[in-house]
């Protein structure tokens, strides 16, 4: 089947997460990427846990093989002459160039976008960085901690009286990534249109600062009330019960009540006595500490007998919103994910048959598919220089000069 | 102004609360018409207000601090669903009408609206549009190039299929609340965060694209089936893979990276000011050595090297601390980047209007809202070099369009427009006995 992107080619000089990340959601629906690593030692993603058998190969790298499914991977040293020559007839040839080198980097080296605009004048070029192509942070260096804690609600993610939390791993990067992929979507649409090229600037700051994760909400409550927000404490601000993480039986769930929910919450614990009761179903009862007192009597004794399994089933099946709270293991072998097809079972040279994350989203018409898995280093040098015309003793020559 | 890339692109949107609003509104902000499509007969809990009608003395009390879900001058006098902050966060550069779903004149003056349309977004559960008759079998039969994006929590299939879950429950199901808490506490002290409907969004939007270019190529409108667990979970790819390729179960770490010590956040001067500094190499040990001004106990063999850092993170994090705690957290962020490490402040509201890169970038922009007065809003979240744009309209107002939607679009005579008035399918406000 025909796949969404199959008519796009990608020059993908970008490492670590962000960048990889929106290359790789171009990738996995057809787009044809081709990401280009430096001679010594590639992407730093190749070193980064976690490792097939706790092994730091460089084809072992869970982080980097789940990043770069589908990809085609060449080498090539961008600071020789020959380099740089090679990179402008790839870039000649392609429709998007997806970069996240600090600023200062791509001029640098030549290949600034109005340089790069002169030989391929339609050409989408997305530039990632931690804080844009201008401004006075420009050439900050970041992290993912740095740039949640800039950008992102960091200041309100934890509780009250300890310190605040980042969310977990690199989801801020892989974020940024899906912003990025689509700007540059967008900017493809505006290059097809106007027929001329386009630069995207992307700032994972600012992407942080405009996202909907409370951050935005939170700006303009700053602006309609002057009120800051703050990391909640549970005692002070009862939002309603039962709200909220807690312990059952065999581990710990989560669910929303409160009043507007509660003959649903009634229904869930088989309590239809209690449906009408006006200290849980109004707003003003829920506010009386009395009444928390009242429910919870009633509520920690049977939540101490019910599984997560059981909570959430009878949960649902009342129509309250709720769910367990499972570890990565959990989430593997569910059931429901499982029965979507949702994994992947890619095989890799080095690292074998592995199960990977699959399709963020199932199209009809127009499937993901991971074509290949990710490429080993250089591996797809002599066929993609071989397109652009040079031969195996050039590629030789090349290589005994550490240009590939 | 040059055109925008997706104008002449009309979005039907009946999302809720964050995910889904979140997609249009970045469809919205490129140049897509996005038309909102609500009833003034069913209130949209989270979406639209905590209630249609709210306790103007629940609202203003102090104890309720704000938040996500407040009301601009905590005033819920006139119409409060267009004052609501979660509201009015994703809503710009929309357009909005009401009809009710639930009637058969309802339901065919929307099959009219997705006649003329390109794209249909929606974020119930399944059951929804089930009973609404509006599933995509249906509206394709009325338009053949229609896109649309169904993204439920659990996705169109599976033994979850009906499962209601805001972003924040399905975070739990899917592993993000375990990888993130305070590692010497349980679970239950774990903050919310809605990282699902950030990422669910994004890639919502995206999805919408690849559709529209394939559109573009063959003439196809397609069914998208998203999950917004689904969406989220490879941004977990790490502790995933981890799971499957080594069996092991990760756990959180809190503000702590592999191969990165120190790595954390240390109080400031003044109340609850902090910095985020990260290590990562020997080279940047140093600078944040000279930033300290060369203290005597960072000589200590404990802290010579990366390993021996990393062994020895909790006495570093306190030696950290005690020096944080003297300085600002911005002067700490321009001290320690002029010696070459990562860092910054964790920025506050307050701190956010004043900051100068983002007022040098223009980031913010000034809006009017009819009902809510002229306030800052954060802006777009990206640049394009040849297509200049802002913020074109202030968040949308409950059926602010009506009359552009019946009269423009579908053609409804003035007659027929106060008849739907008549029978509740157009209004600006929510009768007096919802909800």
């Amino acid at each position: 089947m025909e796949q969404a992107l199959s008519d796009i080619k990608v020059l993908d000089l970008t490492h670590y997460i962000a960048g990889p990340y929106c290359t790789k959601l171009l990738a996995d629906y057809g787009a044809d990427v081709v990401k280009v690593e430096r001679p010594d030692g590639g992407d730093p993603a190749r070193r980064m846990v976690p490792f097939l058998g706790d092994d730091p190969h460089p084809d072992k790298s869970g982080l980097f093989l789940h990043l770069n499914t589908s990809k085609r991977g060449i080498t090539l040293n961008l600071k020789a002459e020959a380099g740089k020559k090679i990179f402008r007839e790839l870039v000649k040839g392609v429709d998007i160039l997806v970069e996240n080198f600090s600023p200062r980097v791509m001029p640098s080296l030549g290949l600034s976008y109005e340089e790069l605009e002169k030989i391929n004048p339609k050409l989408v070029m997305t530039s990632i960085s931690n804080f844009g192509q201008s401004g006075p942070y420009r050439d900050f260096k970041a992290s993912e901690l740095v740039i949640y804690g800039m950008g992102g609600a960091m200041n309100e993610t934890g509780m009250f009286d300890r310190y605040p939390l980042k969310k977990a791993g690199n989801v801020i990067q892989y974020q940024v990534g899906t912003m990025s992929a689509f700007a540059t979507m967008i900017a493809f649409f505006a290059s097809q249109a106007q027929g001329a090229g386009q630069h995207v600037d992307m700032s994972m700051f600012e992407s942080q600062m405009g996202t909907i994760d409370r951050r935005m909400s939170h700006l303009i409550t700053y602006q309609y009330n002057n009120e800051t927000s703050y990391r909640p404490d549970p005692e002070l601000e009862p939002p309603g019960f039962p709200y909220g993480i807690y312990a059952c039986k065999d581990g710990f769930f989560q669910l929303s009540g409160g009043f507007v929910f509660w003959p649903r919450i009634c229904k869930m614990m088989d309590m239809p006595e209690l449906v009408d009761d006006p200290g849980f179903s109004t707003q003003e009862g829920q506010r009386d500490p009395e009444n928390l007192e009242r429910f919870s009597i009633i509520w920690y004794p049977w939540i101490a007998e019910h599984t997560k399994l059981e909570i959430i089933t009878a949960g649902q099946a009342a129509g309250v919103l709720c769910g367990p709270i499972n570890d990565p293991g959990d989430l593997v072998n569910d059931p429901h994910w499982k029965a979507r097809g949702f994994w992947e079972e890619i095989e890799h040279p080095v690292a074998g048959k592995i199960t990977y994350p699959g399709a963020p989203f199932k199209m009809d018409e127009t499937p993901w598919r991971a074509s290949r898995p990710a490429p080993r280093l250089g591996e797809h040098n002599a066929e993609v220089y071989g397109e652009l015309g040079y031969s195996g003793e050039d590629l030789m020559l090349l290589r005994q000069q550490g240009v590939i | 102004m040059a055109k925008l890339p997706l104008e002449g692109i009309r979005v039907v949107d009946i999302t809720v609360i964050y995910a889904g609003p979140f997609a249009t509104m970045n469809l919205a902000d490129w140049g897509a018409e996005v038309i909102r499509v609500e009833s003034i007969k069913h209130f949209q809990v989270l979406t639209r207000g905590g209630t249609a009608h709210p306790n103007q003395d629940i609202v203003s009390d102090p104890i309720r601090t704000g938040g996500i879900a407040t009301y601009c001058n905590r005033d819920v006098s006139f119409r409060p669903w267009n004052r609501w902050t979660l509201f009015n966060a994703h809503a710009r550069n929309k357009l909005g009408c009401t009809m009710d779903l639930t009637q058969p004149k309802g339901k065919e003056m929307f099959k009219r609206l997705i006649a003329m349309s390109d794209v249909f977004l929606e974020s119930n559960a399944p059951h929804v549009k089930e009973n609404l008759g509006l599933t995509y079998d249906v509206l394709k039969e009325v338009n053949p190039k229609l896109i649309m994006l169904s993204m439920p929590g659990f996705g169109g299939s599976g033994p979850y299929k009906y499962y209601r879950a805001l972003g924040v429950h399905q975070e739990g199901f899917i592993g993000h609340t375990s990888l993130r808490g305070y590692p010497d506490s349980d679970p239950s002290t774990t903050s919310t965060v809605y990282h699902a409907d950030e990422a669910a969004g994004a890639t919502a939007a995206l999805a919408v694209l690849m559709a529209l270019h394939y559109r573009n190529r063959t003439g196809k409108g397609q069914h998208i089936d998203m999950a917004q667990a689904e969406a989220t979970m490879p941004h977990l790819g790490e502790a995933i893979m981890d799971y499957t390729m080594n069996n092991r179960v990760q756990e959180s770490r809190a503000n702590r990276m592999p191969g990165a010590a120190p790595c954390g956040c240390y109080r400031c001067l003044g109340e609850d000011r902090w910095v985020n500094i990260t290590v990562t190499s020997d080279e940047e040990w140093r600078g944040l050595c000279r930033a300290m001004g060369n203290p005597e106990w960072a000589r200590d063999e404990k802290f010579a090297d990366s390993l021996s850092r990393e062994h020895n993170q909790d006495e570093l994090d306190r030696h950290i601390g005690e020096w944080a705690i003297k300085n600002n957290h911005y002067d700490l962020m321009y001290l320690l980047q002029k010696e070459g490490v990562p860092a910054g402040p964790i920025i506050f509201e307050d701190d956010a209007y004043t900051d100068p890169h983002l007022r040098e970038r223009g980031f913010f922009q000034e809006l009017t809202h009819e009902e809510c007065g002229t306030h800052i809003y954060p802006g777009l979240g990206f640049k394009i070099s040849r297509v200049p744009n802002s913020i074109r309209r202030p968040p949308v107002r409950l059926g602010e369009h009506n009359e552009y939607v019946y009269k423009e679009l579908l053609g409804v005579s003035d007659e027929e427009y106060r008849q739907l008035e008549e029978e509740g399918h157009i209004g600006m406000d929510y009768l007096p006995d919802i909800r």
